[in-house]
């Protein structure tokens, strides 16, 4: 029972920037699984290009898939297209009522004299208004050109929705390689929100969880077992620099941070049980909010900063409670389930996402949304081992962990159910995903 | 009487004394020879008894050791779906390995929590952790001190076994002594 101990700092530092390509991450690749019925044809035409060598992505591909992926749009497929105009000045509006489009995208790509910037200009109509919506240059680098495609993608997303887009937002999960009884790796990482360009920032032989995203993008917490104990770490996200927070004995576990960045919900049971305390990130100030005997687990925090949810066992099966950020009475949320757990508040407030087992009976756990005023129940997902959803900061997705023929994958489920989209690895687990806000 | 008769009378008495004496003497002998011939084999018996018992004793005693070591080298305890209770037939396992660290105070253990998948990650690192306790607790009711016993739950991190049948989760609800 010898423990290998990993050099993890080297490993920090070894995975930043490009030195991390050569660490192989876990490549998700996102299938979409259901679409809605009357998705809004969009035609997004690829952009002309000026220059050589042929550029490392293709931007209108990237905004259909985008457009495509959160299921309210069907992009025409380009061997349907009659013409492909560049700019306004070539766009003929029949040519695309023809083929029942609503929406055009066109664009081009030229270098920036003199440098090494690129710059994408692009232009958003209306087929059958016949109406320039909008047109803009976006300047960057080549490397940027995944990040200029998810920019207009949002542009399109907002105006046709009315809904911030997220096609900018990242994730993290962990990810888990079984190469023998005596070893498996364990990873963090973060990846765009479809899976591409993803990267390690932690790596371990000894157990990973709960990866969280500071409310400024910058930082990330979790729970690692590499001294083979429960504790919480702080990291940076651009340098790989780290703290350990945590040193109590027991389990120290469900790192959150506040909405407003001051503090830390957590999971501690060095007084007897699981317990939900709130540490001030300023003072290391540490406040308890549960006083239990049972397991209190599994905070969130609503958008305030002033309350938080968590899951608590103390009538039997973990159920979902609310209570203040002072302390105080615990308000139970869920009352309707077998058991109910990992709840969090859509931005809205009033919708909890929650992991959910409807009956004794039945042996299925799956994603659901309640609706705290209507008190009414809406299923999300028809898989039966699901855990962990995160929610968009824009409240239009939920991703979550589920298995599936053995595996341990992602999902995206929309919040109305209807669109869903998968994102397995192509080597090993991976689960507990965490959406990022915005980054603003 | 005569002399004559008086010798013979003395003769005679003499005679039956020397015989009286010498009866006496041999059914004496007899009794003595059978007292010793039950005295050695009440001894033998004796011996032979508590030779017996000594074997019966040293068997016993290793018969013991034996379950002990069994029992010490017993070092998974497993559990029913969301029960926390180690099961009542590992009571007695659990009492030798108690009384083992009772016996022994620089011994030190860890007891290592799991449980199977179902269910969210972090409530099972709370359901790994009521069952290390469960385990403990009844360690130190059987004699071994807290200080010797460190608890960590890995909740669902480290499955004995990878799959999604319930022959798999019955491995993976466990409690070891390592």
């Amino acid at each position: 029972m010898i423990k290998l101990r990993q050099v993890l700092l080297a490993g920090i530092v070894i995975c930043q920037a490009f030195l991390c390509q050569m660490v192989l991450a876990a490549e998700l690749v996102i299938e979409i699984t259901q679409g809605v019925d009357n998705p809004i044809p969009i035609a997004v035409v690829p952009f002309s290009w000026e220059g050589v060598p042929p550029l490392t992505e293709d931007v209108a591909e990237i905004v259909g898939a985008d457009l495509q992926q959160v299921g309210e749009f069907r992009p025409l497929g380009r061997g349907n297209m009659l013409s492909l105009p560049d700019e306004a000045a070539e766009v003929f509006f029949r040519d695309w009522r023809i083929l029942a489009q609503d929406y055009l995208v066109v664009g081009k790509i030229t270098h920036s004299a003199g440098s090494e910037l690129i710059q994408v200009q692009y232009e958003f109509f209306d087929v059958n208004r016949e109406q320039k919506i909008i047109g803009e240059v976006l300047t960057g680098t080549v490397d940027q050109l995944r990040d200029i495609a998810h920019e207009i993608s949002n542009v399109v997303y907002e105006h046709v929705t009315g809904t911030r887009g997220a096609f900018d937002t990242e994730l993290l999960y962990v990810s888990a390689q079984f190469v023998s009884p005596e070893l498996t790796w364990y990873r963090i990482e973060k990846s765009d929100y479809d899976g591409q360009r993803s990267q390690i920032l932690v790596e371990s032989q000894e157990p990973l969880m709960s990866p969280t995203w500071s409310p400024d993008g910058r930082q990330i917490a979790y729970l690692s077992f590499e001294t083979n104990l429960p504790r919480i770490y702080i990291q940076e996200i651009a340098t790989g620099q780290r703290r350990q927070i945590t040193d109590f004995p027991g389990i120290n576990s469900s790192p959150v941070w506040s909405p407003d960045g001051t503090k830390m919900a957590m999971v501690l049971s060095k007084d007897g049980s699981p317990d939900v305390y709130v540490m001030d990130l300023n003072t290391n100030q540490l406040t308890r909010l549960t006083d239990h005997p049972r397991a209190e687990t599994e905070p969130s925090w609503t958008a305030d900063s002033r309350n938080v949810l968590f899951t608590s066992d103390r009538t039997g099966q973990p159920q979902i409670y609310q209570v203040s950020v002072t302390g105080g009475f615990a308000e139970r949320l869920t009352f309707d389930c077998f058991y109910c757990a990992k709840g969090r508040f859509l931005p809205d407030g009033k919708n909890l996402v929650h992991v959910r087992r409807d009956t004794r009976e039945d042996n299925s756990y799956s994603i659901a949304i309640f609706n705290i005023e209507t008190q009414r129940v809406l299923t999300l997902t028809n898989t039966s081992l699901d855990e962990s959803p995160s929610v968009a900061p824009n409240g239009s997705m939920i991703m979550f962990a589920t298995t599936v023929n053995g595996r341990g994958i992602l999902d995206a489920v929309s919040i109305d159910g209807r669109v869903k989209f998968r994102l397995p690895s192509a080597q090993g687990d991976v689960r507990e995903p965490s959406w990022s806000p915005f980054f603003d | 009487m005569g002399t004559h008769s008086k010798n013979f009378f003395k003769t005679t008495i003499l005679a039956l004394s020397i015989m009286g004496l010498v009866a006496c003497s041999s059914s004496g002998d007899e009794e003595m020879a059978s007292t010793a011939t039950r005295d050695t084999s009440a001894e033998d018996a004796a011996s032979a008894a508590a030779r017996a018992a000594a074997e019966r004793e040293a068997a016993a005693r290793e018969a013991q050791a034996r379950i002990e070591q069994a029992a010490l080298n017993t070092t998974v305890f497993y559990f029913d779906f969301d029960v926390s209770e180690f099961m009542a037939a590992d009571r007695d396992v659990l009492a030798i390995h108690g009384r083992n660290l009772a016996r022994n105070s620089s011994s030190r253990i860890r007891l290592e929590g799991h449980a199977d998948e179902r269910g969210t990650r972090e409530y099972n690192l709370a359901l790994g952790e009521r069952r290390a306790n469960s385990v403990r607790d009844y360690l130190v009711v059987n004699g071994a001190s807290l200080s010797q016993i460190e608890t960590v739950s890995y909740g669902e991190e480290r499955p004995a076994q990878q799959g999604q049948t319930e022959a798999s989760y019955r491995l993976n609800r466990r409690v070891e002594i390592r």
